[in-house]
């Protein structure tokens, strides 16, 4: 409860991250609000019926709520004119600050719970944060937005942020670095996947480094860093120890 | 969305373009051409003519009876362990439905260019922007081209809107040389261009319009004008397939032995992994492209055998650093320090 989650891809495509813990936390029976800036809704709802959930019925019982970022954009740059009292949640893209308020007060809405709710906690998934750099928005703003949901999300309601974001020791994009090391300082736990040390290899997709943030909560405590190698198949990853991949037993 | 880096002088890659609004063509899609260089009436006057199946199977069928019947029943003697493993082959021999061949050397009939519906947006060419729309906070250029294609979806009903049109088709959208100077941007000129986020915002929305669409989408880049390498990481990641070519004209390799038959190497930096958790890696990533009198092919790369009578410890070293320079992977499957790939 009340945990930030930080999901971190260097060279690879970490997005299988997401989709398990999209389907994770539906199964759990919390209540989620996925912001997907890179997918269409379509691509989640196939990979997550492989994974054994059902979007379109999360969706419809309102234990998820969705916010495609590519059709909300096309909403904002063609459709008509937006009725006063609901701004979209993207409105930074057509204003000329690049303020991220619309965004968490969708979130903050989404996730406040209602009467008639009876979902365990809250959770807010984003797929990804580095595309908000890219539309357009300041470094300082998207951390803020962060900051703003994790006092939302964590602290008031005792949920749980997960958020994905790409990164590289050798990027030249220095304000996607200032957002990621910083999150990192923040986060409880991170999820890294990058590439083998050795290079491609067919078996083994890559290496996934779990460090446990302990070092956050409590002064004395230092970090716990697992390494475990993995593989992606069509319905399920499979992670072994290192060196340990099937191919090589 | 196919985001296509140029090579330096957007010889092939033009070509690899054509490629694709001729298979459009061939297809019987409708295609949407935009350029800021060419006009498209004039692109589209110079597609390759289409290979008909029995012309080309005969071609191919003559080269392969040749070299079958040389090694017919030639078993290995010394590498024996390799006879095993399945023949190599370098280019397509046979067949396959999926795709059409183009000659190069001839240009398509009209009659058939003229038998699908095609749209332009030839940029110097266009009114100037309606005022109506709200403000978009994007280079100007790119956000004309962007209403272009909106409008032309949703007026020829590619993203269903038109429940009484019985017959879907798909688009096939094709942009030359977007972020060159001559649409208005300056990321080729300069470290910090003016609105760096132009191009990126573009390539977002132009996503958001495919995905909702029945179409696709070809995009030619010359790369290695743009400076600022943030920008092309942030559109690497907005893009489902990304492939670069590297002609070898001008460049040193030109005279190197390991590329002595190839005119360049295509690079795949990324594969699209959509609707599902994997994606279709191939065995090999070592790709080079050649372009003969009639076609353009593109074949892995294998190091010609090494015959030389006086093998210089230099030119053997020379050899070896050449390979190590080749393509390490693409984004979709992880990427590391470049030892060893197996």
């Amino acid at each position: 409860q009340g945990k930030f989650t930080l999901l971190r891809d260097t060279r690879t495509d970490g997005s299988f991250l997401v989709h398990h813990f999209l389907s994770f936390y539906l199964r759990a029976g919390c209540k989620v609000c996925f912001v997907a800036l890179l997918q269409s809704f379509s691509h989640y709802s196939i990979v997550a019926q492989k994974l054994g959930v059902n979007l379109a019925a999360a969706k419809e019982q309102g234990q998820l709520v969705f916010l495609e970022g590519l059709k909300s954009c096309l909403d904002i740059l063609f459709g008509e004119e937006e009725q006063p009292g609901q701004p979209s949640p993207l409105q930074f893209l057509s204003g000329s600050s690049g303020e991220l308020r619309a965004l968490f007060d969708f979130v903050r809405v989404s996730l406040t719970p209602c009467a008639q709710d009876s979902w365990k906690g809250p959770v807010l998934l984003v797929d990804d944060l580095s595309v908000l750099l890219s539309l357009g928005a300041a470094p300082v703003a998207v951390l803020d937005f962060i900051h703003y949901c994790r006092v939302c999300v964590c602290c008031q309601l005792q949920g749980n942020v997960v958020v994905l974001v790409h990164s590289s020791e050798d990027s030249e994009d220095e304000e996607n670095e200032l957002v990621v090391n910083s999150l990192c300082h923040h986060s409880d736990l991170i999820l890294w996947a990058e590439g083998l040390a050795t290079g491609f290899c067919k078996d083994v997709h890559g290496q996934i480094k779990i460090i446990k943030r302990l070092s956050l909560r409590q002064a004395a405590e230092q970090d716990q860093v697992q390494i475990y190698q993995y593989k992606i198949q069509d319905r399920n990853v499979t992670f072994f120890a290192r060196g340990l991949s099937a191919a090589v037993l | 969305l196919v985001f296509t880096e140029e090579d330096k002088y957007g010889l092939y890659s033009n070509l690899l373009f054509k490629y694709f609004l001729a298979e459009g063509i061939v297809c019987g899609h409708d295609l949407f051409v935009a350029s800021a260089k060419e006009h498209p009436d004039n692109i589209l006057k110079e597609l390759p003519a289409p290979l008909l199946d029995d012309t080309y199977r005969k071609e191919l069928g003559d080269e392969a009876a040749v070299v079958n019947s040389e090694d017919f029943q030639d078993s290995m003697k010394i590498a024996w362990r390799y006879q095993n493993l399945p023949k190599m082959e370098a280019s397509p021999t046979t067949y396959t439905k999926f795709g059409h061949y183009y000659d190069v050397s001839k240009k398509m009939p009209p009659e058939l260019c003229q038998s699908v519906k095609w749209h332009s947006f030839y940029l110097h060419e266009e009114l100037s922007f309606e005022p109506k729309m709200k403000a978009w906070n994007m280079n100007s250029g790119y956000a004309r081209l962007l209403q272009s294609i909106q409008r032309i979806i949703s007026q020829e009903g590619f993203d269903g809107s038109d429940p009484q049109k019985k017959q879907r088709n798909v688009l096939r959208i094709g942009i030359q040389s977007l972020g060159s100077v001559l649409w208005g941007d300056d990321v080729c000129c300069s470290e910090t261009p003016e609105d760096p986020h132009s191009l990126t915002k573009f390539l977002y929305v132009l996503r958001g319009l495919l995905r909702k669409s029945l179409s696709a989408c070809i995009i030619t880049v010359p790369s290695h004008l743009i400076q600022n390498k943030a920008i092309m990481e942030r559109v690497t990641n907005l893009s489902d397939m990304v492939v670069g070519l590297e002609s070898f004209i001008g460049s040193e390799r030109e005279t190197n032995p390991l590329y002595k038959d190839y005119h360049g190497l295509v690079h795949v930096h990324q594969i699209p992994r959509l609707n599902s958790l994997i994606c279709d890696v191939s065995d090999t990533k070592d790709l080079a492209f050649r372009l003969k009198r009639k076609l353009f092919t593109i074949e892995r790369l294998h190091l010609p055998p090494d015959l030389s009578d006086t093998v210089s410890r230099a030119s053997k070293q020379d050899l070896a650093a050449s390979a190590k320079l080749l393509s390490s992977g693409c984004g979709a499957v992880a990427m590391g320090k470049r030892h060893l790939d197996f």
